[in-house]
């Protein structure tokens, strides 16, 4: 936080007194290890830290990410030559009517430190518990910092270090169960747990393929599935500018010619989430329902289109997609699924989904990993790979039957330039049709 | 939908000398091409490390992003990025540490970092690369007409702004937005074996978006989707037609808004260049990925259909498709002289006259499955490590004209723009969406549907090729947004195409 400090104190003084700044920081220290074949295929660490710096001045802006290198006196340097390209930047731009600015100075500060385990230490437990296994999987972990400070004396400060372990056991037939493990404190017990819990399931996906025809089938969608489906809602769906420009899969759910089912209620709640309560263009995040008992209520608004739409901004990034997103629970017992089920698709994962028709909310994708067949409430058999094809508005719509009492905390994964910090609490759903196409 | 005029001959892009002349940089603050191989050259030699091996790749990023949407300059983002991995192996394990600190005390440290690693995964360690070569080569690469200035910012935002302005007053039009991106890359690998491999690439996305809306369905058109991208530089926006394109994108919008829906069942089907490179990327690329024949990425990206004892031996297509690995092309984004390991990239047929030849696996992937491959390891930045990815991945041309394939079709449709694409991990059931539909009867275009969607399955699709276009239908496309490995990478990769047939495919519409 101290460098981060220094270089926001520089910029202040640097600054005329026309001129104003936002400055955000992302840095993290992180240990990458690959694991295929139960054995480290590839592993490294990588260390990188960098600014966004936005330079406001007579109604104009514009964004320069700049990379540091760690070297206070360097990293100054490379902040003045980026101060001095905006400076240059700004003349060349016409004003913008959709800039708007918080000039509040609040302060955010979260840290935590809790002491990650020794690499060694993770690579024997998982070297252990994959005994004879065909692990493949990836673990991530390290320290991860988000800031971010104006010229109006806004400081947000993030910190915290966390590991995730995602990783699939595969049978030799080729089917495989998808699991994880991540937090800020790994505990070798929950981790031999869970991997036990996958391994239960490769008794299962050992038995002979059902083979399905395409048609209609009831299916159960773990919070795992049901949160593909949530993800490419989240691409643009709950946007104020992509459901203004008519580019949201939920247009017709916030025009209210569409509902979903009353127990679909669906918040992006940054309170005690892993993420950073500010956003990166300097507002505090707010929690936001967005969907109230199966109908449209809140959008998520950045600067831009609350000047652009004349809304309140609420923290929204750039991109105005959750990263905290929160399914409200149902009243399905996690031991009454299969019961309740009878007999249809458990369904652990879906895949690689996109939309059929984007303003009609149709989607397509896979099944992917631990899929059974179950007849009668017991679990028959494996399933070869489906396609869906089928309506938001039904899946969670009309053709929902209930959700899991109890919901799953899950952590993103994901690593593209950065390691990211977003999460999703769902619960399982049950479905009474669901369309398989291929 | 013509096809976009072949491109016109273009300056060579080869291996040239290290007397390299500074281009013009618009908007961005950088010193001369290759200003820190000197400084980094003598950085390597002055490394310790009890390594049987090492290498260094530096990379320097810098680019601009600019939009104007609905006639308003939207803000520039600009970014500067550079940075090293330094990797190790020691006694056959490999490693590596990145690092944003490029002074020698921190590619010191990194490398120190790097050996700690490869030290600490040893006795787990999948791979023993003793006995796997190393690249010892020395070249310098360049984009094409890298040495030509690129417009200025403001130069670009009126073009930006006029192309906006050309969007045909309509209330029914109710998004439109006209970009330009440019990122300009500079690369520098050097190892312990002497290879001293330098290059200097910019990649240049024009794009036109409009949306159009009648209070009960919305459609969207764009030039080209996302994979309008070369190599280049101005020539580049001039190529893929940038200018002049807005009101017939608009237009077009407006004519899916009244379109009907797309019919259901089989019918030929008739894939323009801008769609054939998806079904290219999807169902011919990822599953000849040797790295995930061999499981790497079964837990993320997938697997594949196709089996290590299927090169040589597996019909993959019918004799009409030709598909080439082909670093050649200059304006293509992914053409260079070596890949991120140090290999040297030629051109390669991966499947001739339908038949598989050979796997997109660069040099270790091709020492851990004791085949021939390509040079296409490679990684998104210098905080990622090289993996199997793909490059140029193209189609051969044939020999019919887009007028001899649709004479040819008695019941079918023409598909361009790819909008929608869902295929399963092994890469074999897909399902695919386009923007823009007509209905061929009988040998003649007819009407334009909406919502053009097909399904099928890879390993039967390829054989179901029937007319495969000539070089008037042949287009040099790529998309920079190629998602693939743990930690995850986005990378460009570049298809070309011509249009092309394949029969009795089942397509469907919309819902609305």
């Amino acid at each position: 936080m101290n460098d981060f400090k220094a270089l926001v104190q520089w910029l202040t003084q640097a600054i005329t007194d026309k001129e104003q700044f936002h400055l955000g920081y992302a840095a993290e220290a992180s240990e990458f290890v690959r694991f295929n074949h139960a054995k480290v295929r590839q592993a490294g660490q990588v260390q990188q830290a960098s600014v966004n710096l936005k330079l406001i001045s007579d109604g104009r802006h514009a964004d320069l990410s700049i990379t540091l290198a760690g070297d206070s006196e360097l990293d100054r340097q490379r902040l003045a030559e980026g101060l001095q390209q905006l400076r240059e930047t700004l003349p060349l731009l016409p004003p913008d009517p959709y800039l708007l600015l918080n000039h509040d100075a609040w302060h955010s500060h979260n840290e935590q430190a809790q002491p990650l385990p020794e690499l060694a230490q993770v690579l024997a437990e998982i070297s252990q518990a994959a005994d004879a296994l065909d692990l493949v999987g990836f673990y991530a972990a390290g320290p991860i910092s988000r800031g971010f400070a104006s010229s109006d004396g806004a400081f947000g400060w993030h910190q915290a270090n966390s590991f995730n372990f995602d990783f699939s056991l595969f049978h030799a037939n080729g089917e495989a169960v998808k699991a994880s493990y991540a937090g800020h404190t790994w505990d070798s017990a929950e981790f031999a747990r869970r991997l036990q819990q996958a391994r239960d399931q490769l008794d299962f996906l050992g038995r002979p393929l059902h083979t399905l025809a395409p048609g209609q089938y009831r299916a159960y969608l773990a919070p795992a599935a049901l949160e593909e489906i949530i993800g490419i809602i989240t691409w643009g769906g709950f946007s104020a500018q992509a459901i203004a420009s008519k580019g949201s899969s939920l247009q017709r759910l916030y025009a209210g010619e569409q509902h979903l089912n009353e127990r679909v209620t669906v918040q992006e709640r940054i309170s005690g989430s892993l993420s950073q309560a500010f956003s990166s263009e300097g507002y505090p995040r707010s929690d936001v329902t967005l969907i109230d008992a199966g109908q449209a209520s809140g959008q998520l608004v950045n600067s831009r289109s609350a000047a652009e739409y004349g809304l309140s901004a609420n923290g929204a990034s750039g991109d105005e997609s959750p990263s905290a997103l929160q399914m409200a629970a149902g009243d399905l017992a996690h031991a009454d699924i299969l019961k309740q089920l009878g007999t249809g698709l458990y369904i652990s994962n879906l895949w690689y989904l996109n939309y059929s028709d984007l303003p009609a909310a149709r989607l397509t994708g896979m099944t992917r990993f631990a899929t059974f067949w179950v007849e009668d409430g017991e679990i028959k058999a494996p399933v070869s790979t489906m396609r869906f094809d089928d309506s938001v508005y039904s899946l969670l719509g009309s053709q929902l039957e209930a959700l899991t009492a109890e919901r799953e905390l899950l952590l993103s994964p994901s690593t593209y330039g950065q390691r990211n910090t977003a999460s999703n609490l769902l619960p399982g759903a049950l479905i009474k049709r669901l369309t398989l196409t291929l | 939908m013509p096809p976009i005029a072949p491109d016109p001959p273009m300056q060579n892009a080869s291996l040239i000398s290290y007397s390299v002349a500074c281009p013009h940089r618009a908007a961005h603050k950088e010193g001369p091409m290759f200003d820190h191989h000197a400084t980094l050259k003598k950085h390597f030699d002055a490394l310790r490390t009890t390594a049987d091996f090492f290498s260094l790749r530096y990379v320097r990023e810098s680019g601009q992003y600019l939009s104007v949407r609905k006639n308003v300059a939207e803000p520039p983002h600009l970014n500067h990025d550079e940075g090293v991995m330094l990797t190790v192996r020691l006694n056959g394990v490999e490693a590596y540490a990145a690092t944003h600190d490029i002074s020698l005390a921190g590619l010191q440290a990194a490398l120190e970092r790097a050996e700690q690693q490869a030290l600490r995964i040893k006795p787990h360690a999948l791979l023993d690369l003793r006995a796997q070569q190393v690249s010892s080569d020395v070249a310098d690469y360049l984009s094409p007409e890298l040495n030509q200035p690129f417009p200025a910012l403001s130069d670009c935002y009126q073009l930006l702004g006029d192309e906006s302005a050309a969007v045909p007053k309509d209330e029914r039009l109710v998004s439109w937005d006209v970009s330009l991106g440019l990122t300009q890359v500079e690369q520098i690998y050097l190892n312990s074996a002497g290879a001293e491999l330098r290059q200097a690439q910019r990649f240049v996305f024009p794009g036109v978006s409009v949306t159009a809306y009648d209070s009960t369905d919305s459609q969207t058109r764009t030039l080209g989707g996302t994979n309008f991208g070369q190599q280049g530089g101005y020539d580049v926006i001039r190529r893929f037609g940038l200018v002049g394109a807005a009101p017939r994108v608009a237009d077009e919008a407006l004519q899916l808004l009244l379109a009907p829906n797309t019919p259901q069942g089989p019918r030929d089907l008739l894939l323009m260049p801008d769609q054939m490179i998806l079904q290219i990327h999807e169902s011919i690329g990822h599953p000849l990925e040797l790295d995930r024949i061999l499981g790497d990425e079964r837990n993320y990206a997938g697997t594949s259909f196709v089996k290590a004892s299927d090169f040589g031996h597996l019909q993959y297509g019918s004799r009409l498709l030709n598909v080439t690995f082909d670093p050649n092309i200059p304006e293509q984004l992914a053409s260079y002289s070596h890949d991120d390991d140090g290999s040297a990239a030629s051109k390669q047929f991966l499947i001739r006259e339908g038949l598989l030849l050979k796997p997109l696996g660069g040099a270790l992937s091709q020492f851990r499955a004791g085949m021939g491959g390509v040079a296409n390891s490679r990684a998104s930045s210098w905080n990622r490590p090289p993996i199997d990815r793909m490059a140029n991945l193209n189609i051969e041309a044939g020999d019919q004209s887009l007028a001899q394939m649709i004479g040819g079709i008695e019941s079918g449709i023409l598909m361009s723009t790819n909008r929608s694409w869902s295929i399963d991990d092994a890469r074999n059931k897909f399902q695919f969406g386009c923007e823009w539909g007509q209905l061929i009867e009988n040998g003649e275009l007819k009407g334009v549907v909406k919502n053009p969607n097909y399904r099928a399955i890879s390993a039967q699709f390829w054989r179901n090729l029937s007319a495969v276009g000539d070089a008037s239908t042949f287009q040099v496309l790529g998309t920079p947004n190629c998602g693939k490995g743990e930690p995850n990478q986005v990378i460009r990769v570049g298809h070309a195409s011509p249009a092309c047939v394949f029969s009795n495919v089942d397509v469907f519409g919309g819902d609305a």
